[in-house]
C-alpha cells in the first residue's frame, strides 16, 4: 500500500470514525443523565441530513442547518417526553423495546416523507471534484468541515459540562439523581434536556457530513449500532472515551475494506463489539468498578 | 404464572379444534389460498413461542432469533441445492449415497443433480444453529438489560450481513429452487396447491405439539426455576438453580426451535433470502411476545397467529415495519403485560375466576 | 462437631477491607449469631459464606469440605440455604411456588423430562408440592399459598422467605437480619420459629441487630467490628464484654 492510499483510507476512516464518535457522546449524554440506551439515536443523525436537505431548498445552508438541528433536538424533546416519561414499570427490558420501537417509527416516518432515495446537502465549500492535496493524498474539503464541526462539539461539550451551571446540574443528575433532585436540580428538565442535545448534535454531524456519506431513510439503524459500538469501546459516559474509539473504528474499518470484501465490513464492527460486550463490557479506558457503579 | 382458565390439555385440544374448524371454513369459502399463507404463519409461530420461553419465562432478551431461523433456513437450502454429481465417484460422496444422505433429484434439463437430504439438512441446519446459539450464549448471557440486547442483535446482523454479503449463499437473492422435503409418508413440505391441505395440518400440528411440550415445560420444575430467575436471580441461584447454565439452555432451546422452523418454512416456501435474517424480523418476533404478554405462551401464539397473517396478506401493506414499531411503542406504554393481561385485568376482576391450583396456566 | 468452619477470611473492595482474617466455627445444632454495627461487614462475610463472593484469603469449610470460591448453587447443593436481607422472592409466583423453588436443591427432574412430563417428573411435583405445604404449614402460612408472593404483607412475605430456604432441607441455615422490619409480635414468632428450626436439627447461623433475639435464642454470639472478629462467646459473656460495650455504646 502506499503513502497516499494509506493516507487516503486514513482520511476516510477520521471521517467516518469522527460521526461514530458523535453517535456515541449522543449515547453517553442520553445514558448519563437517564441509564437508558437511546436506540433511537441513530435517526436523530438521519433527520439532521433529511430536513437540512429539505429546508436547504428554500434558505441559504447555515439557516437550514440550524433549523435541522432545531427541529431535531424537538424531536429528540418530545420523544423522551411522550414515550420514556410514561413508562409506567420502567424496566430495562421496556425501555430498550420502546426505544426500538422509537427507531422503528421514525425510520418509517422519514421513509413516509422522502421516500427511498439517498440526498445530499451540497458541499459546504468547493464541490465533489475539488480537492486539497495533503502528503499526496486528495482530501476533500467538506472533511475539514466534517473534523472541525465535531471537535467544536465535543469542545462545545465540554465547556458545557465543566463550565455552565447547567452542565453542573446535569453531570449531578448523572451522578446521583435523587441526591440532585432533592438539592433543587430540576431532574426532568434535565433529562429532557439531555434527549434534545443528543439529538441536535446528532443532526448537526448528519447534515455535515452528508455530502460525503449521502444520506437515506434507513441510515440511521447501522450508525446507531456503530456508535454504540463506539460508546461501549470508550466505556459508557466517557466521552474522552468515546473520541479515541470513534476515531480508532473508524480507521480500522476503513482499513479493514482494503483486505476484506466490502459487504464484510459492518461484520468487522459488530464482532468487535460482540467481543467486546462479552470480554470487558465497561470499555478499553474505563475501570471496571466505575462500570459497576451505574444501575443498569 | 398461575392464571384461572381451562387446564391444558383442554386448550391444547381446543386449539386442534380450531385448527380444523379453520381449514374447513377455507375450504367451504373457497379460499384454499389462505391456507400457505396461516401454514406460513404456522412456522413463524414456532419461533415466537421459543422466543416466548426465552424472554417470558427467563427473562432474557433477544433481538437476534431472525438470524437462528437463518441459520437454519440456509443451510437447508444451501444443502438442498447444491449438486456434487460430479463427485459422485469419490468413496466418501459414494458412501454417503448409499447411506442416504445425498440424494438425487432430476433437474430442468432431464439430468440428476444431488444433493443433500433434507433429514440431514435439518438436523445440520438444527444443529449449526443450536451449536452457534451455544458459543454466543455462555458469554452472552453474562450479561444483563441493554448490554444483552445489543449483543444479540450485533448476532443477528452479522448473521444478516454475512447472508446478503456471501456469494455463495446467493447474496441479495438468496437462495432459490429448494426442494420439497418429503417428511412423512404422502406428505411433502413445499410443493404445490394439491399439498396445501396436508402441509396446513402438519405445521399446525407442530405447533400444537409444541405447546404440549412447552406447556409442560413451564409447569414443571425446570419452568419454575425459570421463572425464578427472571424473578430474582440471586435467590434462585440460592436455592441451587445454576442460572448460568439453565439461561444457555433455554437460549438454545429457541434458537433450535427457530431454526427448525426455518428449516421447515424455506422448503414449504422452496427458497430463503437475507431479509429473513434482518434486524427487523427479529423486532417483529419481540412484538409479537411483548403484545401477547410477555409470560404466557398462549398469548404469544394468539399474537403471532394473528399479526403475522395479517401482515402475509398484505393488511399493513407498505407500511408494515412502521406497524410492529407502532406495536412495540403502544403496547410497552399502555400494556407492558400484554395486551391480553390489559383487558384481562378489567373483565377477570368482574368475573373472578377460580383461583387455579399452583403452576396451572400458561 | 463443627459444622461450618470460617478460616482467616478476608476481603476487600477497592480501598475498603469489608472483612480482615475472620475465623469462627459452628457447631452443629446450634444457633450462633454474628453481630455488630452497621458496615461492620456481616452481610459481606453471609455472601462468602454462601457463594456471591470469593474471599481474597483464607478458608470456608462445611462438614470438612472446603466450599470457599463455589458458586452459590454448588453451596446450596452441600446443604446450605439462606434468607436474604431485603428479601428476594419471586414476586410475580405464588407463595406456594415460591416454596417449591426451595425444594429445588432436593430434587432432578430435568428439562426433558419437564418437557414431557414423565410419570416420575410427576411423581416428583407431588413431593415437591406436599413438601412446600408442609414448611408453609410449619411457619403458619399456608392459607397464603396462592396469594401471588409480592402482594403480601411484609411479615408474611418473610415467612414464605424462611419457609423457602427451609424447603431444601439444609443442614444449615443463614439467616440474613431475619427480623429486619418485623413488629415485636412478629420477632417474638421469629425467635420461637427459630428455636423450632434447630429442635429440628438444622443448624442456624444468623447476622442480626435485634439484640433481644439474639440474646434470647443463640447459643454463641461472634461480635464484627470494622470487618474483625472481637468476641466469640455464648450470649451473656458477650454482653458483658468491655470491648463489645464499647463498640455498640461508645466511649463514654
Amino acid at each position: 500500500m502506499t503513502l497516499d492510499l494509506a493516507l487516503q483510507y486514513l482520511v476516510a476512516g477520521l471521517t467516518y470514525g469522527a460521526i461514530y464518535v458523535v453517535v456515541a457522546i449522543g449515547f453517553n449524554i442520553v445514558y448519563s443523565a437517564t441509564g437508558i440506551i437511546n436506540f433511537a439515536q441513530g435517526e436523530f443523525v438521519m433527520l439532521g441530513g433529511m430536513i437540512a436537505v429539505q429546508a436547504s431548498r428554500s434558505m441559504p445552508l447555515p439557516a437550514a442547518i440550524a433549523l435541522a438541528v432545531a427541529a431535531a433536538a424537538a424531536v429528540g424533546a418530545l420523544v423522551e417526553v411522550a414515550f420514556l416519561r410514561w413508562l409506567r414499570k420502567p424496566t430495562v427490558l421496556r425501555m430498550v423495546v420502546i426505544t426500538i420501537g422509537v427507531s422503528i417509527l421514525l425510520r418509517e416516518g422519514a421513509l413516509f416523507l422522502w421516500g427511498e432515495g439517498v440526498r445530499s446537502l451540497p458541499y459546504f465549500t468547493g464541490d465533489e471534484v475539488s480537492s486539497v492535496g495533503i502528503l499526496g493524498a486528495r482530501i476533500s474539503p467538506q472533511v475539514f468541515w466534517v473534523l472541525g464541526t465535531v471537535a467544536l462539539i465535543v469542545g462545545a461539550l465540554e465547556w458545557f459540562y465543566r463550565r455552565t451551571l447547567l452542565g453542573w446540574e446535569m453531570q449531578a443528575c448523572a451522578a446521583n439523581k435523587d441526591a440532585a433532585s432533592l438539592c433543587g436540580v430540576p431532574v426532568r428538565r434535565l433529562v429532557t434536556l439531555s434527549f434534545a442535545m443528543a439529538a441536535a448534535i446528532g443532526a448537526l454531524a448528519g447534515a455535515v457530513v452528508s455530502p460525503i456519506t449521502y444520506t437515506s431513510y434507513a441510515a440511521g439503524g447501522p450508525l446507531a449500532i456503530k456508535g454504540f459500538t463506539v460508546a461501549i469501546l470508550g466505556g459508557l459516559g466517557n466521552s474522552g472515551g468515546a473520541v479515541a474509539a470513534g476515531l480508532a473504528l473508524g480507521v480500522v474499518e476503513s482499513f479493514a475494506v482494503s483486505v476484506l470484501p466490502a459487504a464484510y465490513k459492518d461484520v468487522v464492527t459488530l464482532s468487535l463489539l460482540l467481543a467486546v460486550l462479552v470480554v470487558r463490557p465497561s470499555g478499553l479506558f474505563a475501570s471496571g468498578e466505575a462500570a459497576r457503579l451505574k444501575e443498569f | 404464572m398461575t392464571r384461572p382458565g381451562l387446564p391444558a390439555p383442554a386448550r391444547v385440544a381446543l386449539l386442534a379444534v380450531a385448527v380444523v374448524a379453520v381449514q374447513l371454513a377455507t375450504q367451504a369459502s373457497g379460499r384454499g389460498f389462505y391456507l400457505t399463507q396461516l401454514t406460513m404463519t404456522g412456522y413463524y409461530a414456532l419461533v415466537v413461542l421459543g422466543l416466548s420461553l426465552l424472554m417470558g419465562y427467563a427473562g432474557q432478551i433477544s433481538l437476534g432469533q431472525a438470524g437462528f431461523f437463518a441459520i437454519g433456513g440456509y443451510a437447508a437450502a444451501f444443502l438442498s441445492t447444491i449438486d456434487v454429481s460430479a463427485q459422485r465417484a469419490l468413496p466418501a460422496f459414494a458412501l454417503a449415497t448409499r447411506m442416504g444422505l445425498l440424494v438425487a433429484r432430476p433437474d430442468l434439463y432431464g439430468g440428476t443433480t444431488l444433493g443433500v437430504n433434507p433429514w440431514a439438512g435439518l438436523v445440520l441446519g438444527v444443529g449449526l444453529a443450536s451449536g452457534v446459539a451455544f458459543a454466543v450464549g455462555v458469554p452472552v448471557l453474562r450479561l444483563r438489560g441493554h448490554y444483552l440486547a445489543m449483543a444479540t442483535l450485533a448476532f443477528g446482523t452479522i448473521v444478516s450481513a454475512v447472508a446478503v454479503g456471501t456469494q455463495r449463499l446467493g447474496a441479495a437473492d438468496g437462495i432459490s429452487g429448494v426442494p420439497p422435503f418429503p417428511i412423512l409418508p404422502g406428505v411433502r413440505i413445499g410443493g404445490g396447491s394439491a399439498d396445501r391441505v396436508a402441509n396446513y395440518y402438519l405445521a399446525w400440528g407442530l405447533v400444537a405439539l409444541a405447546m404440549l411440550l412447552l406447556g409442560n415445560l413451564v409447569r414443571s420444575r425446570t419452568g419454575r426455576a425459570l421463572r425464578a430467575i427472571h424473578g430474582a436471580e440471586d435467590a434462585a441461584r440460592a436455592m441451587g438453580v445454576d442460572a448460568a447454565r439453565m439461561k444457555v439452555r433455554v437460549f438454545v432451546l429457541a434458537a433450535a426451535m427457530a431454526a427448525a422452523a426455518g428449516v421447515l418454512l424455506t422448503h414449504y416456501v422452496g427458497g430463503i433470502g437475507p431479509s429473513e435474517a434482518s434486524v427487523m424480523k427479529s423486532v417483529r418476533y419481540v412484538a409479537m411476545v411483548a403484545v401477547g404478554g410477555m409470560g404466557s405462551l398462549w398469548g404469544a401464539l394468539s399474537a403471532a397467529a394473528v399479526l403475522e397473517f395479517l401482515s402475509l396478506r398484505g393488511v399493513f401493506g407498505a407500511h408494515d415495519d412502521a406497524v410492529f414499531g407502532g406495536i412495540l411503542v403502544l403496547v410497552m406504554l399502555f400494556a407492558p403485560d400484554g395486551i391480553l393481561s390489559f383487558r384481562a385485568r378489567g373483565i377477570v376482576e368482574k368475573l373472578r375466576g377460580r383461583p387455579a391450583r399452583p403452576g396451572e396456566g400458561t | 462437631m463443627n459444622l461450618l468452619e470460617v478460616i482467616g477470611v478476608s476481603k476487600r473492595f477497592g480501598g475498603v477491607q469489608a472483612v480482615k482474617e475472620v475465623s469462627f466455627r459452628v457447631r452443629k445444632g446450634a444457633v450462633k449469631a454474628v453481630i455488630g454495627p452497621n458496615g461492620a461487614g456481616k452481610t459481606t462475610l453471609f455472601d462468602l459464606l454462601s457463594g456471591f463472593r470469593v474471599p481474597d484469603e483464607g478458608t470456608v469449610r462445611f462438614k470438612g469440605r472446603e466450599i470457599h470460591g463455589q458458586a452459590p448453587h454448588q453451596v446450596a447443593a452441600h446443604g446450605i440455604s439462606r434468607t436474604f436481607q431485603n428479601l428476594k422472592l419471586f414476586g410475580h409466583m405464588t407463595a406456594l411456588e415460591n416454596v417449591m423453588v426451595g425444594r429445588h436443591v432436593r430434587s432432578r427432574a430435568g428439562m426433558l423430562a419437564g418437557m414431557l412430563s414423565s410419570p416420575a417428573s410427576r411423581r416428583e411435583e407431588r413431593e415437591i408440592e406436599e413438601r412446600a405445604r408442609a414448611e408453609m404449614r410449619f411457619l403458619g402460612v399456608e392459607p397464603l399459598s396462592l396469594s401471588p408472593a409480592g402482594s403480601l404483607a411484609y411479615g408474611q412475605q418473610r415467612a414464605v422467605e424462611l419457609a423457602r430456604a427451609l424447603c431444601a432441607e439444609p443442614e444449615l441455615l443463614l439467616l440474613d437480619e431475619p427480623a429486619a422490619g418485623l413488629n415485636m409480635r412478629e420477632t417474638s414468632e421469629l425467635a420461637e420459629q427459630v428455636l423450632r428450626i434447630r429442635d429440628r436439627g438444622v443448624t442456624v447461623l444468623l447476622v442480626e441487630h435485634d439484640m433481644s433475639l439474639v440474646m434470647r435464642i443463640s447459643d454463641e454470639v461472634a461480635v464484627l467490628c470494622f470487618g474483625q472478629k472481637i468476641a466469640d462467646a455464648d450470649p451473656r459473656s458477650v454482653q458483658r464484654n468491655p470491648e463489645v460495650v464499647r463498640v455498640y455504646l461508645g466511649d463514654d
